[in-house]
């Protein structure tokens, strides 16, 4: 049977109107469910005071404290090296073999379950360097973990800056580095940070490797070196253990919330650099 | 030749990996005059245009044989300092490119980047570079403003101005008016007119008739052979070559 033009224009328009429609529904009615039943645990106490009782009762500063401070390792850490591969990649190397095996190893670090990140970063760097459960030992894990992300959006960045930018550069006797500094990476730092953006989202909500290597301690942490226990370890120990599912949707809305707010943060910051250019 | 020459082209083969695009060139352009080498698509002119400021080494597979002599000396000599050329010998391309930042910055990036720290410095330089390329008093008061809000043909004055940031000594112009429309080309032709007194400049005219306006001497080359040389006058009244004849008059090209 053939379907005429018009007819087959309008059962896809309809199939796909169906399929954007369910996808922004499930969405939202997931954020929804969490929102309301955690926005109402969400008190002054509850950002302020540390978990108590196992975190049947209290805050969960400490959550909120952890993870912020493992999320900043992890970017801090990988942001340069991330960078630094993907200017190596697009700028100081031809296309080779060399560079397929970076490439190739990068993507294939990107598909690797992150519990396998976990047990390296335990072996590694809780025992092997004597870091024990801290701060510092789930950074630097979660820190290769989204290190494929970012050269690959990095990369793809950079790659799509047009290449006059580059002749420009380099006729005005800029050197490589001033070229690559100054008219190259100006313009794809919105899709580089969009990479970063991407990576902070993965390591809020990492938990498996996060419980491995910074382990699940509920105090204040008090320097890098202090094991602490991220919001999405939190939640998930108090909704897997049946502590209290109360203070885990408080904590899930606390974690949306957050990741919203560093997503337009970082777009504002974006923007406002992008402003002065464009 | 009268003039003292400024840049001596000796004997010039220039290849693409197999492809051979610049046959046995032998040039002299002369001090602060506008020369103009035109001819179709595919003559060498833009390669050899890349070739004066050594843009063409970025160019992956390119070679060339031969000797481009700058103020006598050999710009492809190991000892020439590769930024340093590019500095003195300005480029502006086909395609107005301003870089996403303020109209300020544009300017600026060469001689900050040259290693010009005082601001006043910079920012004197960039009025005199604005001033020269015509610019001045169309953005005098809005010079933060992103570049790329200025139109086509600011944006190429833009460009030019930022070359003569830079204190060139030669100014390269690759087809600058072909993406511009008279009133700016015009803008850009009278600019050049009054540059010639201090630089030396090399364009490659987007038609003839730009050539005819503005150039002292014109070369023509057609598939990477030079046909013709001399004085605008008397090669476009009375060519020596068939070829150049037939593409002036429009035959082909």
């Amino acid at each position: 049977m053939r379907i005429n033009a018009k007819t087959s224009e309008k059962i896809a328009k309809c199939l796909i109107w169906t399929a954007a429609l369910l996808v922004i529904a499930i969405l939202f009615s997931i954020i929804a469910h969490i929102l309301i039943k955690g926005i109402p645990m969400i008190s002054w106490q509850f950002l302020t005071d540390i978990p108590r009782d196992m975190g049947r009762s209290g805050g969960i500063s400490s959550s909120i404290v952890g993870t912020l401070i493992v999320t900043a390792v992890a970017v801090i850490v990988a942001t340069p090296f991330g960078i630094g591969t993907a200017i190596y990649l697009t700028e100081y190397t031809r296309e080779s073999r060399v560079t397929r095996i970076i490439r190739f190893s990068a993507e294939s670090l990107a598909g690797i379950p992150s519990i396998v990140y976990g047990l390296f970063g335990f072996i590694f760097f809780v025992i092997y360097l004597k870091m024990g459960w801290s701060i510092l030992s789930g950074g630097l894990t979660m820190a290769i973990m989204i290190l494929p992300t970012i050269i690959r959006t990095s990369e793809e960045a950079i790659r799509t800056v047009p290449q006059l930018y580059r002749e420009v550069g380099f006729s005005l006797g800029l050197t490589k580095w001033q070229t690559i500094t100054r008219t190259v990476l100006p313009s794809a730092l919105p899709g580089i940070v969009n990479g970063v953006i991407l990576s902070i989202g993965r390591c809020v909500a990492e938990t498996a490797a996060v419980i491995l290597t910074a382990g699940s301690a509920l105090r204040m942490p008090t320097s890098i070196f202090s094991p602490t226990r991220t919001m999405a370890v939190h939640f998930y120990i108090l909704a897997r253990e049946g502590i209290s599912m109360d203070n885990a949707y408080g904590t899930a809305a606390l974690l949306i919330i957050l990741i919203l707010l560093l997503n337009v943060g970082f777009n504002m910051l974006v923007n406002r650099f992008i402003a002065k250019g464009r | 030749m009268t003039q003292t020459s400024k840049i001596d082209i000796k004997g010039l083969n220039f290849y693409y990996q197999q492809k051979q695009v610049i046959k046995e060139l032998n040039l002299e352009l002369p001090k602060n005059r506008i020369t103009a080498v035109f001819g179709p698509a595919n003559s060498g002119i833009t390669t050899l245009l890349r070739t004066l400021n050594r843009l063409s080494d970025l160019t992956v597979g390119a070679r060339h044989e031969g000797e481009i002599l700058l103020d006598g000396k050999n710009i492809f000599d190991p000892d020439v300092n590769v930024t340093e050329l590019r500095r003195r010998v300005g480029m502006v391309f086909d395609v107005p490119t301003s870089l996403p930042m303020s109209i300020f910055d544009n300017v600026a990036l060469g001689p900050r980047m040259g290693g010009m720290k005082s601001k006043s410095a910079v920012a004197e330089e960039v009025e005199k570079a604005l001033r020269m390329s015509a610019l001045w008093d169309d953005v005098k008061d809005r010079l933060d403003t992103p570049a790329a809000r200025l139109s086509g043909g600011q944006q190429q004055r833009l460009c030019i101005a930022r070359v003569l940031a830079l204190e060139p000594e030669v100014i390269l112009l690759d087809r600058p008016c072909s993406a511009l429309d008279p009133i700016s080309t015009a803008k850009i032709e009278e600019s050049l007119m009054q540059l010639k007194e201090q630089y030396t400049i090399i364009i490659a005219p987007h038609t003839v008739q730009q050539a005819g306006r503005i150039a002292d001497r014109v070369a023509f080359m057609l598939m990477g052979d030079l046909i013709e040389q001399g004085y605008t006058q008397e090669v476009f009244s009375f060519p020596k070559d068939n070829r150049t004849n037939d593409y002036l008059t429009g035959r082909f090209g």
